[in-house]
């Protein structure tokens, strides 16, 4: 491959990742119908990959995506026309205003709409937040597949179930009513934080699922941008920039794992910070707390330690205490805990720990670490039990590695 | 069932008088099955180097030294978990100690096919 071919290759993969959901977004809501919407753009940005090395990139790439897209609409609608039905004739109009958008120089982005039907209440919970990453952003389901742990085939058949429920439901590509919206938008964020791994602070999952993560901060700056005045849209974005800025320094140079209270600040990425503070302060002013913004403010706290040198407990364990009051998520419970052991000691933060039910805890590998750390501190003999627990949940080596060691 | 193939670095680290991390990872997965109530059944295998491979050829005895397949991951052990759902067995097999080095294939036991062959 020349150099010129990767040029292209690279542009094409820029416009894809902002293009391809607005492309689909657009088409999916006057075609009413997500998996069309996909063929299409994909067939466009193939044809992009072919045409563009050998005659140039276009002026508009996105028109020109939309153009091309709309002439394999066209194509369909040619095949579909001896039928006489509806839908060739649905294709045929979609094709016709296609043509009217790809001429002006803006069309508008309905990405938002996409995702709010991706996330509808009728759509299998667990389908929806890969639903999102294929919609928006174009992932294809063996990717998101490897990333939520299931097989591939499972995976394809959710989402193409999925996509023929939002035909066969009517499902609107809209953002809902506001006395709606709140808790449709619940849905969105719960999936883009789904993105972005397991909810508890430098858990394991965030980590695992790196490959995800700047997919995550995507969305959520797209969410963010398009739902300005929505807190808890700024409060998901600040949520995962902080976490974000946490990732070089999560593993010393030899890949072995550390924990948060040993990280080193120098090697957090202050840029980062500085936009998580400044999403979270602009999330703040609307005096409308919520989950993402109590989760973002406590990684605030955390990311202080860059310049006081010291972790201010006392405000990361009331934070918590309105987290749980607000979300009682067993992330939340756990790490109340943990921020109890370090303001009461840890008879207290086990005393927490009993109180969450053991039923909800079996599998839940934070847990059994917290539950571990406390029991070692209080020189309790049944912290090798946990500790084992622990390290049977681990799916990091890293992790793994790291709680073998405390145990000793 | 878990079908836990192991590179020749994790067959090594098994043996010996000290306790390895890779043999104290294992206890605490298998204390982890136990405690979560899906384990049913299992065992290490011993060296692939204690492996004979057995065909028969027109009615003739063929017996090869070494495993079944030359690959540099080999059949370690088996586990058989009780569980509810695919996902759930991917879920398991991911924190199965061997699955950050070597890998572990998961399948579905035939109780259809067991039923007509032991009844």
């Amino acid at each position: 491959m020349t150099d010129a071919d990767d040029a292209i290759r690279r542009t094409v993969e820029a416009v894809a990742r902002d293009s391809y959901g607005r492309l689909v977004a657009w088409l999916a809501k006057r075609l009413r119908d997500v998996a069309a919407a996909e063929d299409a753009v994909g067939d466009a940005f193939v044809a992009a990959l072919s045409t563009w090395p050998r005659d140039g990139l276009p002026d508009q790439p996105e028109a020109w995506l939309l153009t091309t897209a709309r002439n394999r609409l066209h194509a369909r609608y040619r095949r579909e026309r001896t039928a006489a039905t509806a839908h060739a004739r649905a294709l045929q109009l979609l094709a016709e205003r296609a043509e009217r958008a790809a001429a002006g120089t803006t069309f508008p982005d309905e990405r938002l709409g996409l995702m709010f039907a991706s996330a509808h209440p009728a759509i299998d919970a667990a389908a929806r937040t890969p639903l999102i990453l294929q919609t928006v952003l174009g992932l294809d389901a063996a990717a998101i597949a490897r990333a939520f742990l299931v097989a591939p085939a499972t995976m394809s058949q959710r989402l193409v179930r999925s996509k023929a429920k939002i035909r066969e439901a009517a499902i609107a590509f809209e953002v809902p009513e506001p006395h709606e919206l709140p808790a449709r938008l619940d849905a969105v964020l719960e999936s883009i934080y789904a993105v972005y791994g397991s909810g508890w602070g430098d858990a394991a999952g965030a980590d695992l699922r790196a490959g995800l993560a700047d997919e995550a901060l995507w969305l959520a700056r797209v969410l963010a941008g398009l739902l300005p005045d929505e807190p808890e849209a700024r409060g998901l974005l600040a949520l995962i920039l902080f976490c974000e800025a946490r990732r070089p320094a999560r593993r010393a140079a030899d890949g072995s794992y550390v924990p948060l209270s040993q990280q080193d600040p120098a090697r957090w990425d202050h840029a980062q910070i500085r936009d998580a503070e400044q999403n979270l302060a602009a999330a703040a002013r609307s005096g409308r707390p919520g989950r993402f913004q109590l989760e973002a403010a406590i990684q605030s706290v955390h990311a202080d330690r860059a310049q006081s040198g010291r972790t201010e407990w006392t405000a990361i364990a009331a934070l918590y205490d309105e987290l749980v009051r607000l979300a009682p998520t067993l992330g939340a419970l756990v790490g109340r805990a943990a921020a109890v052991a370090e303001v009461h000691g840890p008879a207290a933060a086990l005393l927490r720990l009993d109180q969450i039910g053991s039923d909800a805890v079996a599998g839940y590998q934070p847990y059994w670490a917290v539950r571990a750390h406390l029991l070692q501190r209080l020189g309790d003999a049944r912290a090798a039990a946990a500790f084992d627990r622990a390290i049977g949940l681990a799916e990091d080596p890293a992790l793994r590695s790291f709680l073998l060691e405390r145990r000793g | 069932m878990l079908l836990i193939y192991e590179t020749p670095q994790d067959f090594a680290a098994r043996t010996g008088d000290k306790a390895t991390p890779y043999v104290a990872a294992w206890r605490a997965y298998h204390r982890a099955l136990v405690d979560a109530g899906v384990f049913v059944g299992g065992d290490p295998l011993q060296a692939v180097d204690t492996a004979a491979t057995v065909r028969l050829h027109a009615g003739r005895r063929h017996v090869q030294d070494g495993p079944y397949a030359d690959t540099k991951e080999q059949l370690g052990g088996i586990t058989v978990l009780e569980l509810p759902s695919l996902d759930a067995a991917l879920e398991w097999a991911a924190r199965c100690p061997a699955a950050a080095t070597g890998a572990v294939e998961v399948r579905p036991l035939a109780p259809d096919l067991r039923h007509r062959i032991v009844s």
